[in-house]
């Protein structure tokens, strides 16, 4: 409202709602402020906890990222253009999994880093869990080093076949992907590494969240991928499980040549 | 009462006549027993195949007695606790229970698999013999023909088979032969709802491949393998040239009895091979691939050696979607129904073609060396490596990840060496097999490299060579080349066989060395 165009039946009252207004938005204003600071509070989470002191082994953790890690994921774990990813979020169950596996610190960039000795012992790979935990959260793994013992066999089964057998195969032995990457053997790996790697999705693996899998899931295909390791093949040499490409060698490396000399030998006996 | 004297030894005579007074087999069967058969280790390759032929006719009435190609779903309760509760098809459940609850059951599925297997790959071998050493010429082309025909049947035979006990494997190929038929253009559909009674995978399939594979396949090869094997008899069996063996008779020996009881040697050895690979060697272990749900295709899901070419093909074949008058003719099309159809007709056409080719239209009962028609061993060398390429890329998949190459990388080596390796082993084969004729001829002219270097007063030095006959006067020889082995080494001079006998090792061991006199130690000792 202009002073141009005046109303004469509001002169009094007109000074003092203009007091109020102002009372009034400024009141609004205040408010506002306060919600939008609090939700930012709630919401956020960095600022607040960053400033947190880590827990002890956290700070063990971050003294090993700080020498073995830190060249390719950069300091507080925010990446490095064209290293290494930001591991803000990626929780310990992925932390645990890269590091008791051998596959971070990774050799080398290629299509994708390969299972090999670990560098660091467990306790210290679940230090630098706890600490990339504490600085960015994310999935973390359940207590236990035995979770095949809690699961169904046959259930896990039929998981296996429809979730993971088209990238590891039906024996466990993996597989090929596209240019040079693959789906590892599950043989070597262990309970916590199965459940890790479900839940993290490591390299080219999709993750298969609590949503898709639920824990009892996972720990029902944990135990038949166990089992499979256990179970010893009935028919004799498995041929390494790889299915007809391998029976198709032995027919012309085993029957096909001892065959031929059989029929050389008996052809000869004339 | 009086005992009638029986003599033992005129008890087979006697039978014999009894039967030949009723039944007159006696003078055909003579002229059967008597029928001269050459012998040579190439001819015993088609016997592997007829070998594992009757072992799979008796492997296979045995999983007959226990399996029932039934879809209706039950839930499993047998022996084998990873699939304890898990629903399934009555087919899949009664190969389950064939491999774990029925005594013995296992290791005949292992035998009729691999007997299936080594069937097949008989046929490859003995197919290559026969083709490399023109033994397909004038009068055999039916053979060859219906020879190539079983090797078809037999691979339908070996498809309809491994997707009998509906695990995740076989239906997987199910679904890609499904795929396959509906890649026809116009009819596609038509015959894939035909075969199925509907949509894929329906309720009726396994009933229609079960008649397929257990009656009516197994009663044409039969009929086929009869048919195969009396033409042998009847246009007699081709013979490698050689000493006294011409193109109108037949050196060897008489059916019976040494060679039927080589045969039946042979056979035992066949069957003790199959045995021991099936009691030893693991073979499609259907347990570990689980029933057959739409959603489940496994990493590494090959079809058995002898269709392998065929995912080959397909992996190779680049993803080339064709509109033609309005049909679709998709990319699958080409690499499994026109590649299949083209190597079924044109090797079928193949002894014609090499008539005209050569301009020979006469009768062969003599084998040709494979060095004596390089064309034709290029030919062979070059659908060998064709074959070998699709093979190898049918399961590239299992190639590069256990020698970590990149798939891609896998696929495009495939692609080109599929149309780069045929024609460099045509010229490699034919060079070889020139090569070595022309070793034959050097050898007739020159004589057998003996080894000895010898030193002219010129200084130059000359190998030793040993003429076959009487030289002329510049040293040579003139022998004519009859087709058959040229004596290479000192050892093979003036024999048709080896010098010395026995396979592995000699039989006849030579004398040894005579002991030097030891001085008579006894004595010196004596004094002491």
């Amino acid at each position: 409202m202009t002073p141009d165009t005046p109303r004469p039946a509001a002169g009094a009252p007109k000074q003092r709602s203009r007091v109020r207004r102002r009372l009034n938005s400024a009141l609004r204003m205040f408010a506002a402020l306060v919600f939008a600071g609090g939700i930012y509070a709630i919401v956020a989470p960095g600022g607040a906890q960053g400033a947190a002191p880590l827990t002890p082994a956290a700070e063990a953790g971050k003294a090993l990222y700080d020498v073995s890690c830190i060249t390719c994921h950069g300091a507080n774990a925010q990446g490095v253009d064209g290293r290494g990813p930001s591991l803000i979020g990626v929780g310990s169950a992925a932390v645990e999994f890269q590091v008791e596996t051998g596959r971070m610190p990774a050799a080398r960039q290629e299509a994708q880093a390969e299972r090999k000795d670990p560098m660091f012992t467990v306790d210290q790979s679940r230090q630098l869990g706890a600490y990339i935990q504490e600085l960015g959260g994310g999935p973390q793994l359940p207590e236990g080093e035995d979770f095949a013992s809690k699961g169904k066999i046959a259930r896990g089964g039929e998981l296996y076949r429809i979730n993971c057998s088209s990238c590891h195969a039906f024996s466990g032995g993996g597989g090929a992907l596209s240019s040079g990457k693959y789906a590892p053997s599950l043989e070597p790996a262990t309970d916590r590494q199965i459940y890790a790697a479900m839940l993290t999705g490591p390299q080219n693996m999709p993750v298969f969240g609590d949503n898709e899998l639920s824990p009892q899931d996972k720990f029902d295909i944990i135990a038949y991928v166990q089992s499979l390791q256990s179970d010893s093949d009935p028919g004799g040499w498995g041929l390494g499980r790889f299915g007809p490409v391998t029976e198709g060698l032995a027919i012309f490396l085993v029957g096909v040549v001892a065959l031929v000399f059989a029929a050389l030998w008996i052809a000869g006996k004339s | 009462m009086k005992r009638r004297k029986v003599d033992l030894k005129a008890l087979p005579g006697k039978a014999a006549e009894e039967v030949d007074t009723r039944l007159p087999v006696a003078t055909p069967l003579r002229s059967v027993l008597n029928k001269v058969f050459p012998d040579h280790w190439s001819f015993l390759l088609g016997e592997i195949a007829l070998f594992s032929f009757i072992i799979l006719l008796l492997t296979g009435t045995f999983l007959a007695l226990f399996f029932e190609p039934s879809l209706q779903e039950v839930r499993y309760d047998g022996s084998y606790l990873p699939l304890q509760g898990v629903e399934m098809s009555r087919a899949y459940e009664t190969a389950l229970d064939l491999s774990f609850d029925v005594r013995g059951g296992l290791v005949m599925r292992q035998m009729h698999h691999w007997a299936a297997l080594l069937f097949m790959a008989a046929i490859v071998v003995h197919m290559f013999r026969v083709f490399m050493t023109g033994a397909f010429r004038k009068p055999r082309e039916i053979n060859w023909i219906i020879g190539l025909s079983m090797f078809w049947l037999g691979f339908t035979e070996g498809f309809a088979g491994y997707s009998l006990p509906d695990d995740a494997l076989s239906g997987t190929g199910l679904r890609i032969a499904s795929a396959i038929m509906l890649s026809i253009p116009v009819i596609g559909s038509w015959v894939t709802t035909s075969l199925f009674g509907g949509e894929f995978p329906g309720e009726i399939i396994l009933s229609r491949l079960y008649i397929l594979h257990v009656f009516l396949l197994p009663l044409i090869l039969l009929a086929l393998v009869s048919i195969h094997v009396g033409l042998v008899f009847v246009q007699k069996h081709t013979q490698w040239p050689g000493p006294g063996r011409t193109n109108k008779n037949v050196v060897g020996e008489r059916m019976f009895p040494r060679y039927a009881i080589k045969q039946g040697g042979f056979f035992m050895l066949v069957f003790a091979v199959i045995a021991l690979m099936g009691g030893l060697f693991q073979i499609n272990p259907i347990w570990l691939f689980g029933p057959y749900e739409a959603a489940v295709v496994s990493a590494g899901s090959q079809p058995d050696w002898y269709v392998m070419f065929l995912d080959g093909s397909t992996r190779l074949m680049p993803a080339w979607d064709i509109r033609f008058l309005g049909y679709n003719i998709p990319p699958l099309f080409w690499p499994t129904v026109v590649l299949p159809g083209i190597l079924s007709v044109v090797p079928m056409a193949y002894p014609w073609i090499e008539a005209r080719w050569k301009k020979d239209k006469g009768s062969h009962n003599l084998l040709q060396r494979p060095r004596d028609v390089p064309d034709r061993t290029g030919l062979a060398a070059m659908a060998g490596a064709f074959y070998l390429v699709l093979t190898i890329s049918g399961g590239n998949d299992i190639v590069a990840d256990k020698f970590h190459i990149s798939l891609n990388a896998m696929t495009w080596a495939g692609r080109i060496g599929l149309l780069v390796l045929p024609p460099l082993a045509y010229y490699f084969a034919r060079r070889l097999a020139l090569g070595l004729q022309q070793h034959d001829r050097e050898v007739l002219a020159h004589g057998v490299e003996t080894g000895i270097i010898k030193r002219l007063p010129d200084g130059r030095f000359v190998e030793v060579h040993q003429p076959l006959a009487a030289p002329d006067e510049h040293g040579h020889t003139d022998l004519p080349y009859v087709g058959w082995t040229v004596p290479k080494k000192m050892n093979r001079v003036g024999a048709l066989g080896p010098a010395i006998r026995g396979f592995f090792r000699p039989i006849e061991q030579p004398a040894p060395p005579r002991q030097e006199e030891q001085p008579r130690e006894e004595i010196t000792t004596g004094k002491h």
